[in-house]
């Protein structure tokens, strides 16, 4: 049957009809066509590579403050090669492994999760699964990646600067982001940090503008929202949140600028500091600001920065699952009400990062109410993955193995939140290995693995028609996969020996002190999962350039747009007429057909003599 | 230096020889029949799958059941014991959760693999089903949520009038701790009048701190509500007392506040875990180089044993002979500045 299939989807291309033909073939230079290019597909690369090179080097640092906390006090030389006077004798220094832990956190969750998952994936399926050309405005488009280029070069900057890389967290929590005299990377480093986010958020509003607009205006005819495969509804809902958030980061970036240059005090007040209270320029004491207000800038976008790192991952995973299961996405308008409720959660919950920040006990009630309710429609989600994969016919590719992988780590992440999210327990579980252990899995690696899983899903869409090669996916899949638990699992039991986080070295307090095996246990597994990844990036180089061929237009005998496309589109996607869409991206098993694609309609179905129901969608 | 060369060209190697084998297996697929190759790869990965979802499982709860000596021991306060039963309860909600959806995930996943000849099911939704999986998680939430929220309540709620008063001042990279004396009312500082002498800056022009002492270890009675008043000096840190169950910020110009009853001593504790055993205050928010290193013991002792070293306390005013200068230090504070009573943060 699958045969018949692709055969009408060729047919559908050629006589597409009423659509002018909108030629996109001119002459482009290298630098128009590879630099500053303003084709979606070739800014989905560069954003996708800039990831892959903040990734490796978000994990090697991960790595390199993990030997100091397995073997406290142990000489590495390879540290003093790498980190020079912040490793001297091979021993990392406190303030070395403070900024690791601090740009670790800030590139994974900005410069990878965000901008290499969802700038990368929005950018490449916006336009082909809607059945746009392009982006609403390439130019935009172009200015988000150089935008994001550059703020990765600020930060790479702030990495060799004489004092050092900003050290106080990812949340940057002032006083000690404000006063230089607090820490060595206060100083300089913090203002090549403030300026590198302003430019990061700058890229995402660009990108984001960019995703909403052309969602909702130039998707193709037929293509009614309830059409939408879920990657577009994942990516279209992630923009609307950033839109919204990015801007009070902004905000509240501008006003610690503030403190930290201008004697402003937004967020300074009674502060006695080496030796000296501080004071303005006239001599007062600084008072009146709230170290609080900066907490609640910064969590307005912090939390829903985890979802705009989340939605794009469940988004391809519902599409990766269905494609792979040949089953249509079970309860499909459940999973859109879902992501539309978390969207909406998402912005009520922010203050349950700061239970115990110095919060009225009152206003944390409200927000344990929707933190906990925002597992509501998370659970739905999980209950119609599995339901989507039940009675399948299921397809081992390594992109499957990835989206499987992602279901389970986003329910074991996603219970631990049930703990945290309840402020009674975040008394004991706040800042400790419990947090760590809990966002790591339910953000980092479960938007990791949604991102390997797209990448591996969408490779042929990305490189010519190039596939990856499948047997090293599966090795970097099984490695990854039982690596990452044995990473992150046990750090519940140290959060349970309220152990916090943060602490270089764990020597000193006799209460957290009991983990010496589980801690070189932990290390060990971080160092074979980061060098598992070369079997990716390994995979992924040389597939772009000498992977095979891929010998049909769909190779996964997939319902949806963008393999409707050529094996090598150029810009403008499709040559002829954009094809137009006769029903939902998840015709999957329906009349014992394998796939339906979204461009053939009941009637063709019947002229080739193909047994079809009415569908309902 | 040739130990670090070695290992990377190892792992080089071994990753180069993956690679030739995966290019040669790929061929190798393509030689013979892809589908029949692609029938029995995944037959490979259901299986892994069935046995990481057993062996996952196994050693889950093995992995916790071995370590369970480490976790800490049962609070040694009061509301430590409710946050303990809502651990369990929430453990209750979310094990068997996590291990049934874990189960159908990997049994699916097994089960229905693409075999010749199977079709799959088409099966779109199923409102009922999904109202039923959308409502059991609400209603449990909520039960959740109801205990939470009167749980937080009673613990962040008015300190009992009879609560010991003791301050906790945290800067970089040390806590200083003052107890209110037998008023039991902190004086008022400024952060002016910190100086060598005076670590917190007491005003001593105000009566309450002429009895208030800094101590070098924190000395609670057990069974006896108190309350730290607490605040920082530079930057933000938390003040962590892991055993029991005590956490909460210190801010710059905002104070903050936690009251407990501990109900357990250090001799009691050190009976069952050594005679080494000290309860510990940490702190667990960072606050620059050195924050692991924020260490000060807590000792918890009988009504009597405190009594006994209260007596031996002396109120800092009286330390540093302030009250035999002539009129007190009162003009001495004055002559510095002029202090401001509404700018005082401790007694908010």
């Amino acid at each position: 049957m699958a045969v018949t299939d692709i055969k009408l989807h060729h047919e559908i291309v050629v006589h597409g009809h009423d659509d002018h033909h909108d030629e996109h073939h001119h002459k482009e230079s290298f630098i128009s066509k590879y630099i500053f290019s303003q084709d979606h597909k070739m800014i989905a690369k560069q954003f996708l590579i800039t990831g892959i090179f903040w990734s490796f080097l978000g994990v090697l640092m991960s790595v390199l403050f993990r030997l100091q906390l397995a073997w406290p006090g142990e000489t590495f030389p390879i540290m003093e090669t790498l980190l020079g006077k912040w490793a001297e004798g091979g021993i990392l220094t406190p303030s070395g492994y403070y900024s690791l832990v601090t740009i670790h956190g800030t590139v994974m969750v900005f410069f990878v999760l965000t901008a290499g998952l969802s700038g990368t994936f929005s950018n490449l399926l916006i336009p082909l699964q809607c059945g746009a050309r392009d982006m609403a405005s390439p130019f935009l488009n172009m200015l988000s990646y150089w935008f994001f280029f550059s703020a990765g070069l600020v930060m790479f900057i702030s990495l060799f600067i004489e004092t050092g890389p900003f050290g106080g967290g990812w949340t940057a929590y002032p006083p000690l982001s404000a006063l230089p005299q607090a820490d060595p990377g206060s100083g300089a480093g913090m203002t090549y940090w403030i300026l590198s986010m302003s430019l990061f958020i700058i890229s995402s509003l660009l990108g984001g503008l960019n995703y909403i607009t052309t969602v909702l205006n130039m998707r193709t005819k037929g293509m009614t929202m309830m059409r939408l495969p879920l990657t577009i509804w994942a990516f279209f809902f992630t923009a609307i949140l950033g839109v919204l958030s990015f801007p009070v980061l902004l905000s509240s970036m501008i006003l610690l600028l503030f403190d930290r240059g201008m004697g402003t005090s937004f967020y300074l007040s009674d502060i006695y500091i080496a030796g000296a209270p501080l004071t303005n320029v006239a001599g007062e004491v600084l008072q009146g600001g709230s170290p609080i207000l900066y907490q609640h800038l910064f969590w307005f976008l912090g939390h829903p920065e985890v979802y705009i790192i989340i939605l794009p991952a469940m988004g391809m995973v519902s599409e990766i699952l269905a494609t792979n299961s040949k089953k249509p996405i079970f309860g499909y308008k459940a999973m859109v009400l879902s992501i539309l409720a978390i969207t909406v959660l998402a912005f009520l919950v922010w203050a349950h990062h700061m239970f115990i920040s110095g919060l009225n006990p009152f206003v944390a009630s409200i927000f344990v109410l929707f933190t906990l309710l925002i597992a509501v429609p998370s659970a739905i989600k999980v209950f119609n993955w599995i339901g989507t994969i039940w009675r399948g016919n299921i397809n081992f590719t390594p992109a499957m193995l990835f989206a499987i992988g992602f279901v389970s780590l986003f329910i074991s992440g996603g219970l631990t939140g049930i703990f945290l999210g309840n402020s009674a327990l975040d008394i004991t579980l706040h800042d400790t290995y419990f947090v760590t252990a809990h966002f790591h899995i339910v953000m980092g690696l479960a938007g990791g693995f949604g991102l390997l899983a797209g990448v591996y899903h969408w490779f042929p869409k990305l490189f010519n028609g190039r596939m990856m090669n499948n047997t090293l996916g599966y090795v970097h899949f099984w490695v990854t996969f039982v690596g990452s638990y044995c990473i992150f699992w046990p750090m519940h039991y140290q959060g349970m020996t309220g152990v916090p986080r943060r602490y270089y070295s764990l020597e000193y307090f006799q209460t957290f002190d009991i983990y010496g095996d589980l801690k070189v246990f932990i290390t060990v597994a971080a160092i074979i999962v980061f060098f598992a990844q070369f079997l990716f990036v390994i995979n992924f180089f040389y597939s772009a350039v000498k992977g095979k061929k891929m010998t049909s237009l769909n190779p996964w005998n997939s319902t949806t747009l963008e393999w409707t496309s050529p094996i090598e589109p150029g810009h403008g996607n499709w040559v002829g007429p954009i094809p137009h869409v006769h029903r939902w991206a998840y015709d999957y098993g329906k009349d014992g057909h394998e796939f339906i694609p979204q461009t053939v309609s009941d009637d063709q179905m019947r002229a080739q003599g193909l047994k079809v129901t009415e569908s309902g969608h | 230096m040739s130990a670090t060369v070695l290992g990377i060209i190892t792992i080089a190697l071994v990753l180069i020889i993956l690679f030739q084998i995966s290019k040669a297996s790929e061929s190798i697929a393509i030689l013979k029949d892809e589908e029949k190759a692609m029938e029995a790869s995944n037959k490979v990965h259901a299986f892994l799958f069935m046995a990481f979802l057993i062996v996952g499982l196994i050693g889950s709860f093995y992995s916790a059941y071995w370590f369970k000596e480490a976790y800490l021991p049962f609070p040694s306060s009061e509301h430590g014991a409710w946050l303990r039963s809502m651990f369990q309860w929430t453990l209750v909600v979310t094990v068997p959760v996590f291990v049934i959806t874990h189960i159908a995930l990997f049994y699916f996943t097994f089960k229905y693999k693409k075999e010749k000849g199977r079709k799959s099911y088409y099966y779109s939704h199923n409102n009922k089903l999904e109202l039923i999986w959308t409502v059991i998680p609400a209603i449990v939430m909520i039960l959740l949520v109801y205990e939470g929220i009167r749980n937080w309540f009673k613990i962040t709620g008015p300190a009992p009038t009879e609560a010991i008063v003791v301050e906790a001042t945290a800067q970089q990279f040390l806590w200083t701790i003052r107890y209110s004396g037998e008023d039991n009312e902190l004086g008022v500082k400024n952060i002016r009048l910190i100086g060598p002498d005076n670590a917190v800056g007491q005003d001593w022009t105000d009566a309450a701190n002429k009895d208030d002492f800094v101590a070098n270890e924190i000395h609670l009675p057990i069974g006896k509500p108190v309350v730290f008043k607490l605040n920082a000096l530079d930057v933000l840190h938390s003040f962590y007392l892991p055993h029991f169950r005590v956490k909460m910020d210190c801010v710059p110009g905002i104070p903050t506040q936690f009251w407990f009853t501990p109900t357990k001593t250090t001799a009691e504790m050190r009976k069952t875990f050594g005679p080494d055993f000290n309860y510990e205050l940490a702190c667990a928010e960072l606050c620059g180089a050195a924050h692991y290193n924020m260490r000060k013991v807590v000792i918890v002792e009988t009504e009597e044993e405190y009594e006994a070293w209260l007596k031996e306390q002396q109120p800092t005013y009286k330390q540093l002979g302030l009250d035999k200068l002539e009129g007190g230090a009162d003009n001495m504070a004055e002559e510095e500045m002029p202090i401001e009573k509404e700018k005082d943060i401790s007694s908010l």
